[in-house]
């Protein structure tokens, strides 16, 4: 049912154009009940509000946008919609669906196994920063320490930004932080 | 600072005004707010603690800090009043505060931001090295709660984020959180956290307090302002203080030590036996658990690892206890319960973690709505936790009640703590954004609240003790109404010849001695609040009358016949006033 409903909403948006798309907000919601219910379920938290009037959220850019779509499936599978709609700010890099189709055949699909979902969850965090830096204010970095608590490199090659050897190809401001979109998976050094 | 557990049964005013009780705006309270910068009627209240005995609370006081004008309040636990506020000199953003130590000889208060000590004028850049960062240690008398800024350590110059006192086998030592450990002052985000590590600041109070009690320390002018309240007067008084002694850490050896910490740590908590100290890293995903013993083998064993500002830093590996591997997102603090267990919120992830000590293992997680600060477990700060409940302290509520605009209160979550599994059993909205509690089993409370003042031990100076003393007394332009009040009327009950340009002190008794009883009291056009006097009590309200004409005093409160009385209309003269006293119901209490 989530994923059909995802597709559903996937328009065929450009991303320069992610912000207008950004009203569409997931209608899988589950508001919470005014009485103050206290039963849980997974599609629980702030991900799941139904709110059309904010600035669209770091996830909400990413879901709305069709080259994300592997990016989005693999949130769902780690379970960090919520952490992805918090206060933040963060800062999210964003592989495209490109990125991840580089990756050797078969490593997407056995990471959103359930049975992988740790290891999923640690590749992911390693793409999202705390913090919300611009591009150009990015240039004044050697690293950045990731949410996976692992650090990942910064390099300035002329105009343009690596982050973990990914080049950052757009950038999108969100009402908790940014996304960058990148053209590479930054895979977490080996611990 | 409000007393409820998803029932509110008072707010307590502490660095704001309140109107409904006056508190702030009577005559007796208002140098409750006086600073060093004057007359300050707000703050952003932050850590409530209360008072210990062996490590376990023992309902006497609680305190709480004032962050942006630093301040630490004492609230007394049988009248819940505000009973003394003292500011605190060389602070900025007073945040790793209040915690109070084993048998409540300190309230410490340790400033975020460092500043120049004395303060003066310096470019930003010559922060690196000049700047200080103040450690304050508040003495707090055994019988009284009456506080002393004893002294204040001045550390290197690095941000002092949250702190708790040691307890059983590490009591004598105070540990800090720390970050900005770079010192930078610019572009903030990359350069204040290039090292991997900041440090938790491991202090051995005791030994500094024996340096001081014998003559070490330097005398520094200052200026600070220490208000207390009396409960027999009934008024505050505020004094300014010129000097406070200050510590070179490094004077003292052998008394402070750094310990690596990953990421920015922000909550510093200890856990009941005083073993284990955990700094949880904001912009980490794990919690870094420090051992107080392998902190006293590596000092004892002098294995060092370099030292900053003379400060010894210990090795990470030396004293590193283990890391709860959480898989949650932006740990904030953690809390305890009295079977081994730790509880910790996770802001960026909206959970509350249970995890093992020792064994360090994830035993369960919940979610909060949302975006959870502070958790509190009664005593779960203490030697001995309470732990049954959990309450969780959002900072975001968005769709969880009924909507009430873009301005909400904010939610608070209870979990039952007491199986395996945490349990939400009831969510709450709470006043304002609910940062941090502290709680305690009601049976430490409950017997020992006041009920009434007594009007025979009344030593305000105002006061008046029985009806046939009320007067009025003009002194110039000042004019003094002694005034008692009882269920109801109130006396004297009309007051003539008040004219323009007069300053009215209206003194009001509450002559009533039973439970529950309180009087109110308000002019029309008074430019302050009106005044709720408990039974026994004395409260000045001042009236500057700018109109010529009869005027209504109300008074309210617990009234049950509402006949206007002496509702004589006098005739304005020009440039005199004449005052009639009207009584009349303006609000009957109803009893639920």
């Amino acid at each position: 049912m989530k994923t059909s409903n995802l597709k559903s909403m996937l328009g065929p948006f450009l991303i320069g154009l992610l912000l207008l798309g950004c009203n569409e907000a997931p209608k899988e919601t589950n508001s919470g009940d005014p009485s103050g219910s206290i039963a849980t379920s997974k599609e629980q938290g702030q991900a799941f509000i139904e709110n059309d009037e904010s600035t669209p959220t770091v996830l909400s850019i990413a879901i709305n946008s069709p080259d994300h779509t592997t990016l989005v499936a693999a949130v769902q599978a780690a379970d960090l919609e919520n952490a992805l709609v918090n206060a933040g700010p963060l800062m999210v890099f964003a592989p495209t669906n490109e990125a991840f189709d580089a990756l050797p055949a078969g490593t997407v699909e056995n990471l959103l196994k359930p049975e992988n979902k740790d290891a999923l969850a640690n590749i992911l965090k390693h793409h999202v920063t705390p913090g919300k830096y611009d591009k150009a204010f990015l240039k004044n970095f050697k690293k950045l320490g990731q949410a996976n608590d692992q650090n990942t490199t910064v390099e300035v090659k002329g105009d343009d930004v690596y982050v973990g050897g990914a080049k950052i190809l757009a950038s999108v401001p969100a009402g908790n932080g940014i996304v960058h979109v990148v053209d590479k998976v930054i895979l977490p050094p080996n611990q | 600072m409000a007393f409820h557990l998803g029932r509110l049964f008072k707010e307590i005013p502490v660095f704001s005004q309140f109107p409904t009780s006056g508190y702030g705006y009577s005559e007796e309270t208002k140098p409750m707010l006086n600073t060093s910068f004057g007359f300050v009627p707000w703050d952003d209240a932050h850590h409530p603690d209360i008072s210990r005995t062996n490590g376990e609370l023992d309902g006497r006081w609680i305190f709480i800090n004032g962050n942006n004008t630093p301040r630490i309040a004492r609230v007394s636990l049988s009248t819940f009043e505000t009973e003394e506020i003292i500011e605190l000199p060389n602070s900025a953003g007073n945040h790793s505060s209040s915690f109070i130590t084993e048998n409540t000889e300190y309230v410490v208060a340790g400033t975020r931001f460092s500043v120049p000590v004395p303060q003066r004028d310096m470019p930003i850049n010559e922060y690196k090295g000049n700047f200080k960062g103040a450690l304050s240690f508040i003495s707090i008398a055994p019988d009284t709660g009456r506080l002393n800024l004893d002294f204040q350590m001045m550390m290197p110059g690095f941000n002092y984020d949250l702190s708790h006192p040691g307890r059983g086998k590490s009591h004598g030592w105070f540990f800090f959180t720390t970050y900005n450990t770079e010192e930078a002052n610019s572009l903030m985000e990359v350069n204040s956290s290039q090292n991997d590590k900041d440090f938790i600041a491991a202090v051995n109070w005791k030994m500094i307090a024996e340096y001081v009690k014998n003559g070490g320390g330097t005398k520094m002018a200052t200026e600070y302002a220490h208000n207390v309240y009396d409960e027999h007067t009934h008024s505050a008084t505020s004094t300014m203080k010129k000097e406070v002694i200050t510590v070179d850490p490094t004077k003292v050896p052998g008394a402070v030590f750094f310990l690596p910490t990953p990421k920015s740590p922000h909550g510093c908590d200890v856990d009941p036996s005083g073993q284990y100290i955990i700094g949880n890293g904001k912009l980490s995903a794990d919690l870094t658990i420090h051992s107080f013993d392998k902190m006293i083998a590596a000092i004892e064993g002098k294995k060092f690892d370099g030292e900053a500002y003379g400060i010894p830093i210990l090795r990470f590996e030396d004293v590193l206890a283990g890391t709860v591997k959480s898989g949650g997102l932006g740990p904030l603090h953690t809390e305890f319960d009295d079977k081994g267990n730790a509880y910790t919120t996770f802001f960026i992830s909206s959970e509350v973690v249970k995890w093992k000590l020792g064994t360090w293992e994830v035993l369960d997680r919940q979610p909060t709505f949302y975006s959870v600060g502070h958790l509190m477990i009664p005593g779960g700060n203490s030697r001995k936790p309470f732990g049954k409940y959990v309450v969780a302290m959002n900072k975001i509520t968005k769709d969880r009640y009924l909507p009430t605009g873009p301005e909400m209160e904010h939610s608070a979550q209870i979990y039952d703590i007491s199986g395996d599994k945490m349990e939400l059993i009831y969510d709450f909205p709470t006043h304002g954004e609910p940062h941090y509690a502290a709680g305690c089993p009601a049976d430490l409370l409950a017997p020992k609240s006041k009920k009434i003042y007594r009007l025979d031990d009344n030593k305000h100076p105002y006061a008046v003790t029985s009806p046939d003393q009320a007067k009025v007394v003009r002194e110039g332009n000042e004019v003094h109404v002694y005034m008692s009040t009882i269920r109801s009327h109130f006396t004297p009950d009309n007051i003539e010849g008040i004219k323009v340009g007069d300053k009215v002190y209206f003194h009001i008794t509450n002559h009533e001695q039973d439970f529950d009883v309180p009087h109110g009291f308000a002019m029309i056009g008074q430019n302050t609040s009106e005044l709720l006097i408990m039974p026994g009590q004395t409260k000045t309200s001042v009236w500057e009358p700018k109109k010529v004409g009869v005027s209504a005093v109300l008074l309210y409160g617990f009234l049950f016949s509402a006949t206007p009385r002496n509702a004589r209309l006098c005739e304005g003269l020009p440039g005199r006033f004449k005052c009639s006293l009207n009584l009349f119901l303006r609000r009957i209490v109803y009893k639920i």
